[in-house]
C-alpha cells in the first residue's frame, strides 16, 4: 500500500496477523507447491523489486542505481486470506523455504474476523490448553502390603458396560420371572465419539470405520465408535459391523429417513443409539454442516437437498423438555428395535445436568449418560459459543457419579465422558483420571482426528477451519482433491495404533494400583491433585 | 503379613490353641493387634445360646453410660466374664478400664418379635452403643449377639493372651477365628480390626483389597444402617457377605462370584452362565480386586475360606476328626 493513500479500517499488516510467513527467497526453487496447497490463499507469487547502489571511490564518477526484480512468495494481509498456521506450506516445500510463524505479539484479526456482520464461524475446540485433568495424578501406589501388578504379564479386564444395569435385586427378580432386562453392551471403556458422515471426509470415516472393525475382529478389543448426526452410509446400515456403530439421533434428524426404512434389512442391532441433547464445543446449539460441505452424497444420506447449510435446531422441536424427551424418545428408539438396544442421551456439560440424571434415574429404558465438556471439539460453530460457552468436564462428572453414590444407582447408569479428553496428548492419563472419577467410559473426537490422520489443529488457533470444507489433510473435507490425500488404510493402521498403545498404559496406570480385575470406576482414592481448592471441589486428595 | 488361623472342633477348646497357631506362622514384626472371636461357646455360656452377649472395651464412665443405657432399654446383666489385667503394663498393649464380655437376658417386650425383628433390633443397639462412644472414646463395641464374643486389643498376639488371661477355663469355644493383624496401611483402630461382625456373618482377610473406596460406596448406598464403619478396606468383605446372602438371598457358594467373578471366557464355559454373568454386571462395585484371602463364618456356624484368583494368597484347609 502507498503510503499517501486512505485505508480501510480493516487494512492489516503482516504484524496484525495471527500467523506470519517466514520465508527464505535464498532457499526457495519458485516451484509453486506452497501457493497451490495453501488452503487460505495466504501465500501468491509475486514480483519483487530491487535496488542496488553502485558507489564509486571516484567521486567524479558519482554514483548510480540499477532496479532488478526477482520473484517471491509474499503473504497476503485480506482478512479473508489470514494464514490459519496449518504449516501445509512447509510440508509441501523440498527446500525448507517456508514455515508459518506464530504472532510473538498481540495480533489484531480478532478485531475484524467479522465481516459483513457475521461473527467468526470455525472448527475445532476451545482456545485453551489448560487442562485440569492433567494435572490430577495417581498417587495411590501399592506397595509392600500388595505389591504393585506386572502391567506386561498380568491379566487385565478393562472393559466396560454400556447400558441399565438394574439393581443386583430387582435384576435376579426380574431373571427369576424372565421379566424384561435392559440390553447391556460389554465394550471397550475408549469409545470414538460422535463425527457425522458429511463432518469428516469419506475417505475418513472409512478409515475410522475399518480401523475399529480391525480392533474388534483380529484384536477382539470391543471398541465402539458414534455416527454423530449425519446419518450411516446404507451399507453399512445392512451389514455385520452395524453392532460396533453407535447411531447417534439429534436434533436435526439428519439420515433418519435411510436409517428407519433398513431397520428390516439389519443383519445386527447397532450397538446403541445416542440421542444427543448437546454437545461441549457448543452447548445449548445445535450441530452445523455448512453448505460448502453438502455435496451430493451427502445430501443423499441425510435426505436433504445438495448445497445448503444443515443447522440442527439447538433442541429437538418435539419435545418440550428432558422429562418429555425421556418419557418419549428414549421410548420410541427403544421400541424401534425391540427394547433389545441400549438408547441414551448425551448432553453438554452443564451445572444443570443433574436434574437430567436424575429424571434418568427414575426411567428403566435410559441406558446411561453421555456427558460432553467445555473442550470437546466441532466440526463448525461460532467461535463464541466454543471459547466461551460450557463447563468443565471433571467437575460435571464428579458431581454426577457422587450423586449417583448419593441415591445408590452408581453401577446402574453409566456416565461417559467427552470433551477435551487427551487434548494435550495424555489420553490414557486423562481417561484414567475421568474413570476413577466416576465416569464408566470416555469418549474422543479430535484426539482421534489428531493421532490418526495428523490433523494440525491445536488450542492455539491453528488451522481450525473443518467448517469451510477446505481441511488440509483431507479429514474434515467434501473435495475429492483433498480428501484423497488420505488413505483409509492408513487411518485405519494409524486408530488400531492408538487403540492399542493407549490399552497398554491404561495397564500402566491401574496395575501399579493394583487394579486387573475390573475398571476402576470411582476408584477416586487413587486421586490427587496440586490445587486445594480443586481437591476439595473434586473429592480427592490434596497433593504438594 | 497379616496372619489368620480358624477352627471349628467337636468340642469346645481354649483360644490359645488358635493364638498358638497364629504365633508359629509369626515372620517379622507383627504386633499392631490381635482379633479373636468366638462361636460355639462352652463354658458357663453353653447353658444361654439365646442370650446376646456384648463383647466391647469401655472406660469407667464408658461402662456407666453402657449400664444406664441398657437398663433404659430392659436388657438384663445374666453373666459376665471380666477380663482383669496385670498391674504392670507390658509395652505395646494401651492401658484399658474393662475388657467386656457380657450376657444379656432379652427385654420382656421382646418376646413376640420374630428372629429376623431380634436380629435387627440386636444390630441397632450395637450400632447405637457405637455411636454413644465415638465422642469420647469411652466405649468400643465388637459384637452384640448370641453365642458370638469377640476380643481385640492392640500389641503381640502371644503377649496379648498372657496379658489378657485369655487360658480361663470359662473361655472356650467349637469355632474361633484368629488375626494377627498387621494393619500397615491405616492408623492403627481397634474398629479396623479384623475380624468384623455383622449379624451373624464374620470375616477376617488376609491382603488388600484396592477397590475399597467404590465398594464402600456402594454398600453406604444400599440404605441399610448396618453398613458403616470402614476404618478398614477389610470390613467390606463381611458386609458383602451378608449383602449378598441376606440382601439377594444367595448361597454361600455366590459370594465367591460376587466379589471375584469369573473371567469371560470362563463365565462362557460355566453350566449357570446366564445367572453368573448377571451377578457379574450387576455386583460389579463389589469385586474386591484383590488379592485376598477371606475365611468367614455364616450364622449357622459354618466356616468358609474364599480366595480371588489374582494373585494368590495362601490359604491351607486340614484337620483332623473332632479337630
Amino acid at each position: 500500500m502507498s503510503s499517501n493513500r486512505s485505508l480501510e479500517p480493516s487494512s492489516l499488516s503482516l504484524n496484525d496477523l495471527p500467523w506470519q510467513i517466514r520465508y527464505n527467497n535464498d532457499r526457495c526453487t519458485l516451484c509453486g507447491q506452497c501457493t497451490a496447497v495453501c488452503p487460505v490463499k495466504a501465500i501468491e507469487l509475486k514480483v519483487f523489486q530491487k535496488r542496488i547502489i553502485k558507489t564509486s571511490v571516484q567521486p567524479e564518477k558519482g554514483h548510480t542505481n540499477d532496479y532488478d526484480s526477482f520473484y517471491g512468495i509474499r503473504q497476503k494481509t485480506r482478512v479473508e486470506n489470514a494464514c490459519i498456521g496449518c504449516a501445509m506450506c512447509t510440508l509441501v516445500c523440498p527446500n525448507d523455504a517456508i514455515a508459518p510463524v506464530k504472532n510473538p505479539g498481540l495480533d489484531r484479526l480478532k478485531f475484524h474476523i467479522n465481516q459483513n456482520g457475521i461473527p467468526r464461524r470455525r472448527g475445532g475446540r476451545r482456545n485453551s490448553s489448560d487442562s485440569i485433568l492433567d494435572r490430577i495424578k495417581f498417587i495411590r501406589i501399592s506397595m509392600l502390603t500388595d505389591p504393585a501388578l506386572d502391567a506386561g504379564r498380568h491379566e487385565f479386564e478393562m472393559r466396560t458396560l454400556l447400558g441399565r444395569v438394574l439393581s443386583p435385586r430387582e435384576n435376579m427378580k426380574r431373571l427369576k420371572e424372565k421379566g424384561w432386562i435392559p440390553p447391556v453392551r460389554e465394550i471397550y471403556p475408549l469409545i470414538i465419539g460422535g463425527m457425522s458422515f458429511g463432518a469428516l471426509s469419506p475417505t475418513m470415516w472409512e478409515g475410522l470405520q475399518m480401523g475399529v472393525a480391525y480392533l474388534n475382529e483380529e484384536l477382539s478389543m470391543p471398541v465402539r465408535i458414534c455416527t454423530g448426526e449425519g446419518g450411516c452410509p446404507p451399507r453399512l446400515l445392512r451389514s455385520r459391523f452395524l453392532k460396533y456403530v453407535i447411531l447417534q439421533i439429534a436434533s436435526g434428524y439428519f439420515g433418519w429417513d435411510e436409517i428407519i426404512h433398513a431397520i428390516p434389512h439389519m443383519k445386527e442391532d447397532p450397538c446403541a443409539i445416542e440421542i444427543k441433547y448437546g454437545q461441549g464445543a457448543k452447548p445449548g446449539d445445535g450441530g452445523l454442516l455448512m453448505w460448502h460441505k453438502v455435496n451430493k452424497l451427502i445430501a443423499a444420506i441425510r435426505g436433504v437437498p445438495p448445497g445448503v447449510s444443515l443447522p440442527s435446531p439447538p433442541t429437538h422441536q418435539t419435545q418440550y423438555s428432558i422429562e418429555e424427551s425421556v418419557a418419549k424418545m428414549i421410548l420410541s428408539m427403544s421400541m424401534a428395535w425391540g427394547f433389545r438396544v441400549p438408547v441414551y442421551p448425551k448432553i453438554s456439560a452443564s451445572s444443570t445436568s443433574l436434574a437430567v440424571l436424575n429424571n434418568l434415574a427414575r426411567n428403566d429404558y435410559a441406558s446411561g449418560l453421555a456427558i460432553d465438556g467445555e473442550d470437546g471439539g466441532t466440526g463448525a460453530a461460532y467461535a463464541v459459543s466454543m471459547d466461551h460457552m460450557g463447563h468443565p468436564i471433571a467437575s460435571c462428572i464428579r458431581d454426577n457419579y457422587l450423586n449417583l453414590t448419593k441415591i445408590g444407582k452408581q453401577n446402574e447408569i453409566p456416565i461417559f465422558a467427552g470433551g477435551g479428553v487427551g487434548k494435550n496428548g495424555n489420553l490414557s492419563a486423562n481417561a484414567a483420571a475421568l474413570i476413577m472419577l466416576g465416569a464408566s467410559g470416555v469418549q474422543i473426537g479430535k484426539y482421534a482426528m489428531q493421532a490418526a490422520a495428523g490433523c494440525v489443529g491445536t488450542e492455539e488457533d491453528r488451522c481450525n477451519v473443518c467448517n469451510l470444507g477446505i481441511c488440509p489433510k483431507g479429514i474434515t473435507s467434501q473435495d475429492p482433491r483433498l480428501y484423497r490425500r488420505l488413505d483409509p488404510e492408513d487411518v485405519a493402521q494409524r486408530i488400531v495404533d492408538l487403540f492399542v498403545s493407549f490399552d497398554t498404559e491404561l495397564k500402566k496406570i491401574v496395575a501399579p494400583l493394583g487394579r486387573s480385575t475390573s475398571l476402576p470406576i470411582g476408584m477416586s482414592d487413587a486421586l490427587g491433585i496440586d490445587d486445594y481448592a480443586a481437591a476439595e471441589r473434586l473429592s480427592i486428595k490434596y497433593g504438594v | 503379613m497379616c496372619r489368620l488361623f480358624a477352627l471349628t472342633s467337636h468340642d469346645p477348646v481354649s483360644p490359645m490353641m488358635a493364638i498358638k497357631a497364629l504365633d508359629v506362622m509369626k515372620e517379622g514384626h507383627d504386633g499392631s493387634g490381635m482379633g479373636l472371636m468366638l462361636q460355639g461357646l462352652g463354658g458357663p455360656f453353653e447353658e444361654m445360646k439365646e442370650a446376646p452377649i456384648l463383647s466391647g472395651i469401655f472406660t469407667e464412665e464408658g461402662i456407666r453410660k453402657l449400664d444406664l443405657f441398657m437398663m433404659d432399654q430392659g436388657f438384663l446383666t445374666k453373666y459376665k466374664i471380666s477380663l482383669k489385667t496385670p498391674k504392670t503394663q507390658v509395652e505395646g498393649i494401651p492401658k484399658r478400664n474393662l475388657y467386656l464380655i457380657r450376657a444379656y437376658e432379652l427385654p420382656e417386650g421382646w418376646d413376640p418379635l420374630s428372629q429376623e425383628e431380634i436380629a435387627e433390633r440386636l444390630m441397632m443397639t450395637r450400632l447405637k452403643i457405637r455411636e454413644m462412644g465415638e465422642e469420647k472414646k469411652d466405649m468400643m463395641v465388637f459384637s452384640f449377639w448370641p453365642d458370638t464374643i469377640m476380643i481385640k486389643e492392640i500389641g503381640d498376639p502371644m503377649q496379648l493372651a498372657d496379658y489378657l488371661g485369655l487360658d480361663r477355663k470359662e473361655l472356650s469355644a467349637r469355632i474361633i477365628m484368629a488375626q494377627g493383624r498387621q494393619n500397615t496401611n491405616y492408623a492403627i483402630n481397634l474398629y479396623a480390626c479384623h475380624p468384623f461382625f455383622i449379624k451373624g456373618y464374620c470375616t477376617m482377610t488376609n491382603g488388600e483389597n484396592t477397590a475399597f473406596t467404590p465398594i464402600r460406596d456402594f454398600l453406604s448406598s444400599r440404605g441399610f444402617p448396618g453398613y458403616v464403619g470402614y476404618e478398614s478396606d477389610s470390613e467390606v468383605f463381611a458386609h458383602i457377605l451378608h449383602y449378598s446372602m441376606v440382601g439377594l438371598g444367595l448361597g454361600i457358594d455366590a459370594y465367591k462370584h460376587v466379589i471375584t467373578p469369573l473371567q469371560d471366557d470362563d463365565l462362557q464355559k460355566h453350566p449357570d452362565r446366564e445367572f453368573l454373568g448377571h451377578l457379574k454386571r450387576t455386583c460389579r462395585p463389589l469385586i474386591i480386586d484383590g488379592p485376598n484371602c477371606v475365611i468367614g463364618t455364616l450364622p449357622d456356624h459354618s466356616l468358609f475360606m474364599v480366595q480371588d484368583r489374582k494373585k494368590l494368597r495362601p490359604g491351607v484347609v486340614g484337620g483332623r476328626p473332632g479337630l
